[in-house]
């Protein structure tokens, strides 16, 4: 059951702009199995779509460039593979779902023929035989098939993200990655998309990388979290380490961020300042700067990945013990 | 306390090719003096129309709107300059709601040098000085530009510039929806900070149930330009009578894995009220839709003490 | 906030933008050229003293030489010191036909697209019907009406341009116009004047300076095209233009009195568009990088 599906080691990335390096994503390991799901929280800029365009090799090059690491999928280094095959991978086997439904469908074609293209780039099938697939596909995410050959523009929000969820699950790949799927959607239509697509990837036991900025999402879908700042994993574990047992000073912080519909604060715990320069990182830890139970150690080196439980990682000089100052 | 803000019948339509589009139909609320009233509803409710409508950036097309006990719906030129001073707003985009071509210091002093608060320039960029100083942005970004700031100040910016001419009334559209979570909470904080030292009164507008709830103290749940529900805030969260507000409440995903609890999923989608027929505009997609729905419109009716709701069936659904 | 560690780096658009400017070696080629020109005709009294119509028979016909480095045209006037007197001509004529053409054209093309509607639809019809008419004929038509000298030329060229600008700055307000600080200083009480000259027109500059330099460069041409027919600027006043139709005659056995001043011509404009093409460039980063 348990079979490892994705392994990320040691993936760092950088952009070079101008004579700068941005330090994107640093020193990132991840494994996922099987038909899990894994849930990347983090702040806009921490590098969680840079993470997510770097499995699929999408990244823009220049000025991005994956300095080190290496990326398994199915026991194959995808950094390794040509483009060729890397094509082959793309759609077929790990897919993309964008946060915007609006400018990632093509205005020109029917929703219809863009997933039966999608269908036949990969598939040896007929025109008949991808064209009743396709029809399948866009039943399937509770589209009425007669809408095959309408445009995207005849649609609303919400629909047009089904019908991209519908392209990403054509050609039933094995690893979905989802880049807010939901941040542009309403609550209700988002209620909506997230239901579909957990009912889809259950039934066609796809792994799931989902990228998000909300701590409700992940606890409504997630089995994995992975808390990402600053271009690295500050605290990664299953859903009930994390949500249970936050553990990284960001981790807590993020939780006090968030006003709770059942319980009355009166007034939020914010972190204080910003998030670091990633042209600019401090020699210490990254959260240095905001951390409230930070200490001498943590300004001078970086603080090193420690196993506080089984499978619950903390990148914290004092990960395991009380956290002071909260 | 004493009402600021009094809205009756407040109605603002378009003209569209496809037909007269009906943003708001028909709000009606008092608002008192340093109180925060929020306004939620999904996008295209009419929630931001009718926030730009009490602030006269929009015309009403019927109602009344009474501030301070006046009568202001339709005010002349010069009425209109002296109640710009009191009614300001904050917007939602932080990137797109200051000017690009202008320093910090001079957006913040723009409202000023508009009313000629002050004789000198001095004393008008002290008094800038001094606000940005309320909102926490340091002097040394007096001289930046928009675009060197990230969204958490650029915020801040556009809330200085909001305070500058001690307005009475914020209307705060989407005031920390662009902004990452840690952000949002330093902004929320700020507000209410400002609420309780210069005795503000705030409308907040969001799609985020749980920001209105943590800064509300009275809700109006709005859909298709329909006040839904309207109660305050602390019994809205506790007993939401109609059916649109309890699915839109349901679908709040929570940050914590001890509240286990199933979204009412609810069909369809929200369209826009085109020359809406008669009758309750969320029906088509109401799981307690019967034909008295769709028979009459429903206006707001005092189901508890203070806790109005517009659905025929609200009494029978709820055993009230 | 405490935590600010930041330095501070406030730069304003245009150092930005001189910067991304600097980089680009044909912008910079093009400025060259632009500035050696414009220094030609601010200094042309001082590197050639005897003016632009000192005749001197004896020296008709001359070939390009050391005391006459272009030559001497028919009546044996130095056609170097023509070429840079002409260069005050043409840059006069292309810069202030520019800068009028552009604030008559921003004025109507802001005013249609601030205040739309009907204003917008009567001002953008007049505008098509202008545009409907070739320009080269209506600028003909306006000298033919006004008599030929410098400020006619000015007047014709401008009226023939101004349509263009007009669309240009309507389509850069109508994009700026919707975004939330224009309803920021609407709801802090500025006026409509206060709105477009401090909120709408810095911000559509971009487009206006690109579309106002390509057409010092169009505006130089029709002033050259105009003098040629004879409608432009009359002898002996040394307009490129009127040069190259003047010499035209001789153009087999003594080619060099059209050479230079059509060089003249073609230096020029090729300097403004390589600099217009490189001010585009780095006015909109998003084209590049």
């Amino acid at each position: 059951m348990k079979e490892k599906l994705l392994e990320i080691n040691n993936l760092t990335v950088h952009y070079v702009v101008e004579n700068e390096v941005v330090q994107a994503v640093n020193n990132v390991s991840i494994t996922l199995n099987r038909g899990e799901t894994l849930g990347l929280v983090g702040e806009t800029g921490a590098g969680k779509t840079t993470l997510a365009l770097s499995i699929l090799r999408l990244l823009p090059d220049p000025p991005g460039r994956i300095a080190d690491g290496e990326i398994i999928f199915n026991g194959k280094d995808l950094l390794k593979c040509s483009d060729k095959e890397m094509r082959k991978i793309r759609g077929e086997k790990i897919s993309m779902i964008f946060q915007d439904p609006m400018t990632s469908l093509n205005p020109v074609l029917t929703v219809g023929e863009q997933i039966s293209e999608m269908i036949r780039l990969h598939r040896k099938v007929s025109r008949t035989e991808s064209t009743r697939l396709a029809v399948e596909a866009l039943e399937s995410v509770g589209i009425p098939g007669e809408r095959y050959l309408e445009y995207p523009h005849q649609f609303s929000g919400g629909m047009k993200q089904r019908v991209v969820i519908a392209i990403a699950l054509a050609c039933n790949p094995e690893l979905l990655i989802a880049d807010e799927p939901t941040t542009a959607l309403d609550v209700t239509i988002q209620a909506q998309v997230l239901n579909l697509m957990m009912n889809l990837k259950k039934e066609k036991n796809t792994s799931l990388i989902l990228i998000t900025h909300d701590l409700g999402v992940v606890a409504e879908t997630c089995d994995k979290v992975a808390i990402v700042y600053a271009g690295e994993i500050v605290e990664y574990g299953t859903l009930e380490h994390i949500f249970n047992n936050p553990s990284h000073p960001y981790t807590v912080g993020l939780f006090g961020c968030i006003p709770n519909l059942y319980q009355d604060v009166k007034r939020l715990k914010p972190i204080p300042g910003m998030m670091p320069n990633p042209t600019d990182l401090p020699v210490g830890c990254n959260f240095f700067e905001r951390c409230s139970s930070r200490m001498d150690c943590c300004k001078e080196k970086k603080p090193a990945t420690i196993e506080v439980e089984p499978g619950h990682l903390v990148k914290c000089f004092m990960a395991g013990e009380e956290l002071t100052g909260r | 306390m004493s009402v600021l803000l009094e809205v009756q019948n407040l109605k603002k339509y378009f003209n569209t090719p496809k037909g007269v589009l009906h943003a708001v139909d028909g709000v009606s609320f008092k608002l008192e003096r340093g109180k925060t009233l929020g306004i939620v509803g999904e996008s295209g409710c009419g929630k931001s129309t009718l926030g730009r409508t009490i602030i006269h950036l929009l015309d009403s097309t019927e109602g009344k709107i009474l501030f301070e006990g006046k009568d202001i719906t339709h005010p002349t030129k010069k009425e209109l300059k002296i109640l710009r001073r009191e009614m300001q707003m904050i917007f939602q985009d932080p990137y797109s709601s200051l000017n690009p071509r202008m320093t910090v210091e001079r957006i913040i002093a723009e409202p000023l040098l508009i009313y000629k608060q002050y004789d000198s320039k001095e004393e008008t960029y002290k008094r800038v000085r001094e606000l940005m100083d309320i909102v926490g942005i340091s002097p040394r970004f007096a001289d930046s530009y928009p675009h060197e700031l990230d969204g958490g100040r650029r915020q801040r910016v556009g809330i200085a510039r909001a305070l500058a001419l001690e307005p009475k009334l914020i209307v705060c559209d989407e005031p920390v929806s662009a902004l990452d979570v840690s952000i949002q909470a330093q902004i929320l904080n700020l507000m209410q900070d400002l609420q309780e030292e210069f005795g503000l009164t705030y409308i907040f507008i969001t799609h985020d149930m749980s920001v209105v709830k943590h800064i509300s103290d009275n809700i109006l749940v709005m859909y298709m330009g329909i006040p839904f529900e309207f109660a305050e805030s602390k019994e809205l969260f506790k007993k939401h009578y109609h059916p649109y507000t309890k699915a839109l409440l349901s679908a709040v995903p929570i940050p914590s894995i001890k509240y286990k609890k199933k979204p009412i999923l609810i069909k369809g989608e929200i369209s826009s009220p085109i020359n809406p027929q008669p009758g309750c505009r969320f029906a088509l997609r109401c799981p307690y839709k019967q034909d008295v729905c769709l028979q009459q419109d429903n206006p707001l009716v005092e189901l508890s003490p203070n806790h109005f709701v517009s659905c025929a069936r609200a009494r029978e659904v709820n055993d009230v | 906030m405490k935590s600010e560690d930041t330095k501070k780096r406030s730069y304003s658009m245009w150092k930005d933008v001189w910067k991304r400017l600097k980089r680009n070696k044909t912008a910079m080629f093009g400025l060259f050229l632009l500035i050696l020109v414009i220094l030609g005709a601010i200094f042309a009294g001082v590197i050639a003293p005897e003016g632009y119509d000192a005749q001197n028979l004896r020296e008709r016909f001359m070939k390009p030489c050391a005391s006459h480095i272009f030559g001497t045209d028919q009546y044996g006037r130095d056609i170097f010191a023509r070429v840079l007197y002409g260069a005050r001509i043409s840059l006069r004529v292309g810069f202030s036909a520019v800068l009028l053409s552009v604030t008559v054209g921003t004025v109507i093309g802001a005013c249609a697209a601030y205040y739309g509607k009907y204003i917008d639809n009567i001002l953008m019809r007049f505008i098509d019907i202008w545009m409907s008419l070739p320009s080269i004929l209506l600028a003909i038509s306006v000298m033919a009406a006004l008599g030929s000298s410098i400020n006619n030329l000015v007047i014709a060229i401008a009226i023939s341009s101004i349509p263009g600008h007009a669309r240009i700055v309507r389509s850069a307000v109508l994009s700026v116009k919707n975004q939330e600080f224009i309803e920021a200083a609407i709801s802090n009480g500025a006026s409509d004047f206060r709105i477009i000259t401090r909120y709408i027109l810095p911000n559509c500059l971009a487009p206006i300076i690109v579309q106002a330099t390509m057409s010092v460069a169009k505006a130089i041409l029709s002033a050259s095209s105009l003098s040629f027919i004879g409608l432009g600027v009359q002898q002996p006043v040394p307009e490129w233009g009127a040069m190259l139709s003047a010499g035209r005659t001789y153009i087999r056995d003594y080619p060099w009195i059209i050479t230079f001043p059509g060089l003249a011509i073609m230096i020029t404009i090729y300097g403004i568009n390589l600099f217009g093409d490189g001010l585009r460039d780095a006015l909109d980063p998003r084209l590049k990088n």
